[in-house]
């Protein structure tokens, strides 16, 4: 079976700064794939390399299509949307209006209605606040207006940079909750970034570590869950 | 109090004018946080064009309704092309490199289109036309409310209107603002930036078209250079305003207008001009966000 999506000795330098040397991953059809690694390891790199936001040495594919060279905007296209590190919200649009931006590729009334009650039945708290301006929500309504945004972008690959980061653990368990059941609903694959590992492994099938630009160590999750070496760095005991 | 009045009404008129350049500056630097210093040479040659227009079917004879709003039509198009043109021939390649580079290269644009303009068109100052004959609209009390005056706000709020429905309602609009609060982001969403920035330069020189009719059959003398002044005065209208925020764009056209008008009824006419540069240093000193202006929010 091929990967949906593949990423092949990938390097990213910011001016002398070599920040990725050599990632390759896949992520298959219906998987849930986790990237982690301490802070500074090149995981949101990763990410921005595969929206095309900075440029990359390299390959990667979807459905084995090359797709390294195309401009963002493009790429959106292919099946891969992005819910970005810091969340990224449109802080003086409202919270419908930053969903329609994730819609901004398709014109179809009827089926972006419905995506829109879709991410509303998610989170039910963005319908309530949909017309509010996004810059005044919380951060965790933040995130899932980022999270529901990607996800109007109807894609096959959902790239999830750090969700969890700043929330409150209730809400970092229900967001969680809703990755698996679009994993398992929606059929879709799902590559997910992560500083809270441990949570990421319980969710993922696989994962990849990484550490200063390279894949140290990849594996099934459960696997890397009860590894030593993974507990002692990354589950704290 | 009559003439209060008469002054209110020219102020009015003379700050939509302003309002409507204003926008230009305030949308491109929405989008690139730059200001394109050639914008109101861009209006100059919008003007110009309704000139030759003009000229060319000797419409100044027989000012009619139609003849107006050919030269208003005209006057969009070629300012939307050019500003179309230059920011793909000059700014685009540039929009990677350090923002000093770019400013100084507007700069350049601007200088460019004063000389060129100065060698195609001529030093001296041409009259333009009268594309409507002038007239007494109505009085009340003794206020006489001119048929120009009128038009001028009227063809000012529709195209503020149209601006506003097309920002806030089309989807080209909402882009353009999803581009000025997070480009990197919009782009990751499939928005083609170089598309939107396109878009908000072809709508700003629009603005400035119109503008460009507007003020020709207000102020008949037309030069090269008059862009440089009213390029100065809508560049602080948009400041004032706090700069890249459109209602404050309108609101900042409208005060200068006025003031200006005041003193020119109630002061000094010299001082006029060194109004808005009185006005610029002002807000520098006590509010450099201007009046509707919002900090740039930070992103996390
Ligand atoms: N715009 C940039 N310019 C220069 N260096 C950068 C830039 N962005 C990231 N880096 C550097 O690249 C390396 C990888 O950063 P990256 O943001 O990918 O890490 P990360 O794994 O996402 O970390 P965190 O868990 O803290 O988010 C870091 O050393 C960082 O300092
Ligand atoms: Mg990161």
């Amino acid at each position: 079976m091929n990967p949906v999506l593949e990423l092949e000795d990938l390097h990213v330098h910011y001016g002398s700064i070599h920040a990725l040397k050599g990632v390759s991953l896949k992520v298959f059809a219906g998987e849930i794939v986790s990237l982690i690694g301490a802070n500074g390891a090149g995981k949101t790199t990763t990410l921005r390399a595969l929206s095309g936001i900075v440029p990359c040495r390299g390959r990667i594919s979807m459905n084995s299509k090359e797709i390294q060279t195309l401009p963002s905007h493009q790429r959106v296209r292919l099946g891969l949307a992005q819910s970005p590190e810091g969340r990224g919200v449109f802080p003086l649009m409202t919270v419908e209006e930053n969903l329609d931006m994730g819609a901004f590729i398709y014109s179809d009334k009827e089926q972006i209605n419905q995506d829109r009650d879709f991410c509303f039945t998610l989170f039910p708290r963005l319908k309530e606040r949909r017309s509010q301006l996004a810059g005044t929500l919380s951060g965790g309504e933040q995130q899932m207006v980022a999270i529901s945004r990607a996800l109007m972008a109807r894609p096959q690959v959902l790239l999830l940079d750090e969700p969890s980061l700043g929330l409150a653990p209730l809400i970092v368990a229900q967001i969680f909750e809703i990755v698996k059941h679009l994993n398992e609903l929606k059929k879709m694959s799902i590559l997910l970034v992560e500083q809270n590992a441990r949570m990421a492994l319980k969710f993922s099938h696989r994962a990849y570590v990484m550490e200063t630009g390279k894949i140290t160590l990849s594996g099934n999750a459960a696997d890397l869950l009860s590894d030593d070496s993974i507990r002692r760095s990354y589950l704290g005991h | 109090m009559n003439e209060f009045i008469q002054h209110i009404i020219n102020g009015i008129s003379m700050g939509a004018i302003y309002a409507l350049i204003a926008l230009g500056y305030t949308m491109v630097y929405g989008i690139l946080q730059f200001i394109n210093f050639a914008h109101a040479d861009i209006y100059m040659v919008g003007a110009f064009a309704s000139y030759y227009l003009a000229r060319f079917f000797q419409l100044g004879e027989h000012p009619h309704w139609s003849w107006f709003f050919i030269a208003l039509g005209l006057s969009t198009l070629v300012c939307a092309l050019l500003g179309f043109a230059i920011e793909k021939i000059a700014y685009r390649p540039l929009r990677k490199s350090p923002k000093l580079n770019i400013l100084i290269t507007a700069i350049g644009v601007s200088l460019f289109l004063e000389y060129a303009g100065q060698l195609l068109f001529g030093v001296d100052p041409k009259l333009f036309p009268p594309l409507l004959t002038e007239s007494v609209l109505f009085s009340i009390g003794g206020i006489n409310v001119m048929s120009l005056d009128v038009i001028i706000l009227g063809i000012s709020i529709l195209a503020m209107f149209v601006l506003h429905r097309v920002v806030y309602h089309s989807k080209l609009g909402k882009a353009m603002r999803a581009v000025s609060q997070n480009s990197t982001v919009a782009a990751m969403l499939g928005i083609s930036i170089d598309r939107v920035i396109s878009f908000t330069f072809i709508l700003g020189s629009s603005l400035a078209g119109i503008a460009a009719v507007l003020v020709g059959m207000r102020y008949p003398k037309i030069e090269p250079m008059m862009g440089m002044l009213m390029g100065t005065k809508a560049f602080v209208a948009a400041v004032l305003g706090g700069i890249g925020s459109l209602p404050g764009a309108v609101l900042g056209g409208l005060i200068m207008g006025l003031s200006e008008e005041m003193v020119v009824g109630y002061l000094q006419s010299t001082y006029r001009d060194a109004l808005s540069f009185g006005i610029l240093i002002v807000i520098l000193i006590f509010k450099p966000t201007g009046l509707l202006g919002t900090k740039r929010i930070e992103k996390v």
